[in-house]
């Protein structure tokens, strides 16, 4: 089904000028080195733990986003971006596991007790960490020799699982901050309208049959 | 009765600017990093004169005056712990009425500059837990709440003091939200006997200066033993009353703050634990996680205030 939609949306994407995928890693890079570097010289603020932990997590959610905006964006404004879905939902694992990575080392200092404790204590930390084990699969088969050895049906209906990824990123935000403040909300939306828009498109799909293109 | 005193001229507008800010000046260089940091406030602080207390913890490391004025919680002014110091200056306050009434035999409204003037200012260097886990160790400047107590005189069936935050929307931007974080004004309260505790004190300072903004100015509660938050900002009103008042957090979700919050590592916050803190300032990227003592260290002086109670209950 990838591969079917990718031949597609080549025959009739908008034609944008293309750059090499190693781009949008070294691109997508430069948040993680830039906060790594503020970190260790001392330029984020009085917490500078926390503030690499909440801004790498940040990032993972915010390329779990435009992961999940490349097809809109390809069946409504007619923008194929589909070859570089694949680099932007890796930066995605990356991303988050170098929160986990940061609240593992830095923030608990490996205290596995203290860690434990807060996964079966902590509903936030539980949502957290089981968002990070549906990546997991999903960064494992993100390469064409899984996609021929499951099978386009089977490796599609695998990477579903990503919705459920981005359900479990928005609540992890909105769960661990005090009261209702208004940034997670604006994500909780965005991730809303994405998988909003997925569901009513479906459901049409279901009522008026899809017309094979030719 | 309502005995209204007179507002004071603030001593700043009696000493020749030029001479006044001279000694600013002699105290900056004496302190070195005063006047950069008063500027950095983008405030005139002035400076205040106070006795060293014997109550102070003096075995600990200051939190430098840079973190402990930009990093802060106060939602009138954001969420983000920077907010405070980008947009507090919008505050005015001066002139600044505190209000005291309810059941005590002398109510009155006072100026904070007589508060300042009539008050023998001490210097008290208090840790300071937030609920969120990360701590501080601030030299605060003010004077014991239960002064002002004994001054109204509350009557017998005083058995709380309710503390609310001035309500000004147009300075305050958090109060102006469509969807606001909390119930405004914010509203603290304490029994009546840690109102009277000596570690209890309205500050009015910190580092040897009037308090910045987004450090609750001109007036602020610092009960050193409760989490953070009990620690109400810009006071106008002090309330004596007969039943236990509402506080905001606890208003905005009960089971996660309750009355008391007293600093204490064996009740978890439903969603993280308070077992450790981290020093803010302390170790940057690689700061290590220190254990949360009980009354946050203050156990000897106030623990007996709550002998009997189970505080797994009384959280």
């Amino acid at each position: 089904m990838a591969g079917q939609a990718s031949a597609q949306g080549a025959k009739r994407g908008f034609a944008l000028p293309q750059v090499p995928k190693i781009a949008i890693y070294i691109v997508g890079f430069i948040p993680a080195v830039l906060l790594f570097y503020l970190g260790v010289t001392n330029q984020l603020g009085a917490d500078p733990m926390r503030y690499l932990e909440q801004a790498l997590g940040l990032w993972a959610l915010r390329f779990l986003i435009a992961t999940l905006t490349i097809s809109p964006l390809r069946q409504i404004f007619n923008i194929n971006l589909l070859r570089y879905r694949r680099a932007i939902g890796l930066l995605t694992f990356y991303y988050a596991a170098l929160h986990l990575l940061t609240y593992l080392v830095l923030d608990q200092g490996l205290d596995f007790e203290a860690i434990w404790a807060d996964i079966v204590k902590r509903p936030y930390i539980t949502v957290g960490m089981a968002t990070f084990l549906v990546l997991v699969p999903l960064a494992v088969t993100s390469n064409n020799v899984s996609i021929r050895r499951l099978g386009g049906q089977a490796w599609a209906r695998l990477h579903r699982l990503v919705y459920f990824a981005a359900i479990g990123a928005a609540v992890h935000f909105l769960m661990v901050v005090k009261s209702w403040p208004p940034e997670p909300m604006v994500y909780a939306a965005i991730v809303t309208s994405l998988l909003g828009y997925r569901l009513v498109r479906s459901l049409i799909r279901k009522i008026v049959p899809k017309r094979r293109a030719a | 009765m309502l005995i209204r005193r007179p507002t004071d001229i603030p001593a700043s507008e009696i000493t020749p600017r030029e001479l006044y800010l001279n000694r600013r000046q002699m105290m900056a260089g004496a302190a070195g990093l005063v006047l950069a940091a008063g500027s950095a406030k983008g405030i005139m602080a002035a400076p205040l004169s106070a006795a060293k207390s014997p109550l102070s913890a003096t075995d600990e490391k200051l939190t430098s005056l840079e973190d402990v004025t930009h990093y802060n919680n106060y939602y009138e002014f954001g969420v983000d712990k920077t907010a405070p110091a980008a947009h507090a200056h919008t505050l005015k306050t001066s002139p600044w009425t505190v209000k005291v009434d309810g059941l005590v035999a002398k109510p009155a409204e006072y100026a904070v500059e007589d508060l300042i003037k009539n008050s023998a200012l001490e210097e008290r260097i208090y840790r300071m837990r937030c609920v969120e886990g990360w701590s501080m160790v601030i030299p605060w400047v003010g004077f014991p709440l239960a002064d002002l107590i004994k001054r109204v005189e509350p009557q017998g069936s005083a058995k709380y003091v309710a503390f609310e935050t001035v309500y000004r929307p147009p300075e305050m931007p958090g109060q102006q939200s469509a969807f606001p974080v909390l119930e405004w004004p914010y509203v603290e309260g304490l029994r009546l006997d840690e109102a009277m505790h000596p570690l209890t004190i309205l500050a009015v300072g910190l580092y040897g200066e009037t308090l910045p903004n987004q450090n609750g100015a001109p007036i602020r509660l610092v009960v050193p033993w409760k989490y953070g938050f009990k620690g109400i900002k810009s006071i106008t009103r002090i309330s004596f009353v007969e039943k236990q008042p509402a506080t905001s957090w606890n208003l905005q979700a009960p089971d996660e703050y309750g009355f008391y919050a007293n600093v204490n590592p064996d009740v978890d916050h439903p969603r993280w634990s308070q077992k450790t803190e981290r020093r803010i300032g302390e170790g940057g990227l690689f700061v290590k996680r220190r254990p949360t003592l009980p009354f946050n260290g203050y156990g000897e002086q106030v623990a007996q205030l709550y002998s009997g109670m189970d505080l797994r209950k009384f959280y």
